[in-house]
């Protein structure tokens, strides 16, 4: 619930200065490591924006898949079933390139 | 349709909010633990055993973090150890926010050790930074073994892995070495310590790595 609440007051900040347009979308990425449900979000939304302004808008969710480069052997790949070890060389020194975001892209007005 | 562009994280404000924290930790030399477990695991029996051990030589502080109740406070309160009790109404985690206002009721100059208790569940703890030095994990042998392998977000984020309740290993279908494997695959950096805070077997472990920490 507090994610929705953060999403919605980071949309306030914006949507203040759109002049009465409409928000539409709101397009957001999870990463698959962080601990956040998409349909518990969208639930949590769904809930806050009833009688706002915004309560037409969707929550547009990307999931980022879990990559990584191996810092022993430079080769970059999809992590998964959450082993952080290299599919190339074993070596478990990884740096994770994307499955932890948590953020707002964009909004769609009209 | 025109696009607003945002690119922004979601939890920023949070984030900010435990950066904050984390300045006023180091300004006031303080080690800072947030501990993290399911509900029941054992989180406040480890805390109860700890400051019996070591109060005698560090000045440790308490934060408890609860959905309802200052139950675990009281526990706490009972060794003559600054608390504080966070209540959060139904909320499943605790925020940099409540900590930082927590932080209020102590004389954090005074203190080595800053213990914080979260609300007892292993999904949105993960998320949220509070600023502390080190995030401890705890499961229990009266759990299921695929812990790591449901919640991989919070051993992944973590320090430190306790295995609990080791003293019931007889009488439960606990396998050590399947929480082991998968906690070190999501996590390869992770310490694990296995102890029973009912009997104190392996306490050792857990206590020496607080005091290597400290120094």
């Amino acid at each position: 619930m507090s994610i929705a609440e953060s999403i919605l007051n980071i949309v306030d900040e914006y949507m203040i200065n759109e002049n009465g347009r409409h928000l539409k979308e709101v397009a957001v990425e999870i990463g698959e490591l962080v601990a956040v449900v998409p349909d518990s979000l969208t639930f949590c939304y769904e809930v806050l924006i009833e009688d706002t302004p915004y309560k037409d808008s969707k929550l547009d969710i990307t999931i980022i898949p879990l990559t990584g480069t191996c810092t022993d052997c430079n080769q970059s790949f999809k992590i998964k079933n959450y082993e952080f070890i290299c599919t190339h060389c074993q070596s478990t020194k990884l740096e994770i390139q994307g499955g932890q975001e948590l953020r707002i892209t964009h909004l769609e007005v009209d | 349709m025109p696009i607003v562009t945002v690119e922004r994280k979601i939890l920023e404000k949070n984030d900010d909010v435990a950066a904050q924290n984390r300045k006023i930790f180091h300004e006031n030399s303080l080690f800072v633990i947030n501990l993290l477990s399911s509900p029941g695991s054992g989180k406040t029996s480890l805390l109860e055993k700890t400051i019996k051990e070591l109060n005698d030589s560090l000045k440790i502080g308490v934060v408890e973090g609860d959905v309802q109740t200052d139950n675990d406070a009281q526990r706490i309160a009972k060794f003559d150890v600054p608390v504080v009790q966070i209540v959060t109404n139904g909320g499943c985690h605790l925020e940099a926010k409540l900590v930082q206002n927590a932080l209020e009721n102590f004389e954090l100059s005074d203190l080595d050790l800053l213990v914080i208790e979260n609300v007892g569940n292993l999904v949105c703890p993960a998320n949220y930074d509070l600023g502390e030095t080190k995030k401890i994990v705890m499961v229990s042998t009266t759990e299921g073994d695929d812990k790591p392998a449901k919640y991989p977000s919070m051993f992944r984020v973590s320090d430190v892995m306790i295995i609990n309740k080791i003293d019931l290993l007889p009488y439960v279908d606990f396998d050590v070495n399947t929480v082991q494997k998968h906690a070190l695959l999501i996590n390869p950096d992770l310490t694990i310590i296995e102890l029973s805070c009912k009997t104190g077997e392996g306490f050792e472990g857990w206590i020496k790595w607080l005091q290597s920490n400290l120094e």
